[in-house]
């Protein structure tokens, strides 16, 4: 019974967060634009997740009848289902997680790259040019930023000596790993923004040269379902990162544990949406430059040299 | 599925469901380590290569030659193969007495102990034939192709 709780209470936390944080993003990207953002619906404009929530629903859920239509229908399922599968191995709190797996970080890592496959495959179903183009650019992103996505984790999991995400916590309790794995950290973050394809990495969905880029022609709840995706996959990175890296749900007592995670977690958040607020778009070519000729060689340096000091160490 | 689908990509899709159903089995076999990896390895980012290169090609969508190719004669020799296995499976699992199952996972640290101690050579030739292809793409991506525009050209 309380394994069934602690299920639904991850599911409803992920679901809302990643709702609520269309608000968010939209009230935050105003603030610092110097305008106002939605604020008519509700106290504060809270109520517009729900007034767009509806809206989708109501709209008429069309199928282009040149897509692929099985192909077509499975691929927004495939984001969801990945990522949220991954919330179920991230613990919220000493006793609050739905699977302790000696595996965790490979499960995330696993689930990542099977959700490339729905951006692909939705931008191969569409059967439209930009579409494909989104496709293929996505495809490549994230099969780049994927590789040292891994291995900038690698140093977390040497120090900490497992890939169970709980021993990786209780690793931290004397000291956050972000300060011996700075490095990693700021690969796995970038990589983290590549691979929810948020701004500034979004060039597969760039809207200034793809229409919508792979889910042009989504509408609807199925285009909802993408657009959720996004947002699950930023609390998800942030969620990870705060685990990994900020120490999870350790803090000073006088707050519970489940609270210092979501703080630390919520924090990360507004990183993604100050990133998209302040950085432009880097070219394609300049993205790939950058990932194979820089980060990958940190990733792998930072690697070599967490070993030689863990095994000089001991 | 894979094998008689007329659609390439629709192949590669059933192709990736079999891939999964190996990792599931490698799971319930106490490998969660083995597991993971033919998820992350095969199933992400080899099937990912596939796809893209398919989309790229633009096939897939009338197969033309598959259907010649799918004529109920050219399923002899797969079957009989396909049988062959089948009997040897059978006979495997009803006579032959396996050494029985271990009952504690192996966790990815004991595979990482036995792939740098007892098969370190292999794990060695393994990274040369990688090396090989790193280096082979770097030969292929340096030479640069000389591109002068038309208007650049002076007459």
């Amino acid at each position: 019974m309380k394994y069934l709780l602690i299920i639904a209470g991850v599911l409803l936390i992920a679901l809302s967060v990643a709702a609520g944080l269309i608000w968010v993003e939209r009230r935050l990207l105003s603030l610092w634009q110097d305008r106002l953002g939605p604020n008519r619906v509700g106290p504060f404009g809270l109520a517009q997740v729900i007034a767009d929530t509806v809206k989708l629903f109501f709209k008429e859920d069309w199928i282009p009848p040149f897509s692929d239509r099985p192909v077509f229908l499975m691929a927004p399922g495939i984001l969801m289902i990945t990522i949220l599968l991954t919330f179920a191995v991230i613990p919220f709190g000493p006793d609050f997680y739905v699977f302790d797996s000696n595996i965790g970080i490979l499960f995330f890592l696993g689930n990542s790259s099977l959700g490339v496959y729905s951006i692909v495959l939705g931008g191969w179903a569409s059967n439209n040019k930009y579409s494909l183009i989104g496709a293929m650019r996505a495809s490549a992103q994230m099969l780049t930023y994927e590789v040292f996505m891994g291995l900038s984790l690698m140093g977390v999991v040497m120090m900490a000596d497992s890939f169970s995400f709980c021993s990786i916590v209780e690793a931290q309790r004397n000291g956050w790993f972000i300060i011996p794995q700075f490095f990693g950290f700021v690969v796995f973050f970038i990589a983290g923004v590549a691979e929810t394809h948020r701004l500034p990495f979004d060039i597969p969905e760039a809207e200034g040269e793809l229409v919508a880029g792979y889910h042009s022609e989504y509408s609807g709840m199925k285009f909802g379902m993408f657009f959720v995706g996004e947002y699950l996959g930023i609390t998800l990175i942030s969620a990870i990162i705060a685990t990994l890296f900020f120490g999870g749900w350790l803090g000073p007592s006088f707050l519970p544990p489940v609270f210092w995670f979501l703080l630390k977690t919520f924090f990360f958040i507004g990183v993604f949406i100050l990133l998209r607020a302040s950085l432009p778009r880097p070219r394609y070519d300049q993205l790939m430059k950058f990932g194979w000729k820089v980060l990958f060689p940190l990733a792998l340096l930072n690697l070599l040299v967490t070993g030689a000091v863990l095994i000089f160490l001991k | 599925m894979a094998i008689s689908g007329r659609n390439a990509i629709h192949s590669l899709l059933f192709l990736i469901l079999s891939l999964l159903s190996v990792s599931v089995i490698f799971y319930l076999l106490d490998a969660p380590f083995i597991a993971a990896l033919e998820v992350i390895i095969y199933a992400g980012a080899i099937m990912v290569l596939f796809i893209f290169v398919t989309m790229m090609l633009n096939i897939g969508m009338e197969g033309r030659t598959e259907k010649k190719w799918l004529r109920p004669r050219m399923w002899i020799i797969p079957s009989l193969l396909a049988a062959v296995l089948l009997a040897d499976f059978i006979l495997a699992i009803t006579y032959i007495p396996g050494s029985p199952p271990v009952d504690q996972a192996i966790l990815p640290k004991q595979v990482g102990i036995s792939l740098f101690s007892t098969y370190l050579l292999a794990v060695e030739i393994a990274a040369i034939l990688l090396m090989a292809g790193v280096i082979g793409a770097y030969h292929l991506g340096s030479q640069k192709k000389k591109i002068t525009h038309r208007f650049l050209i002076k007459n």
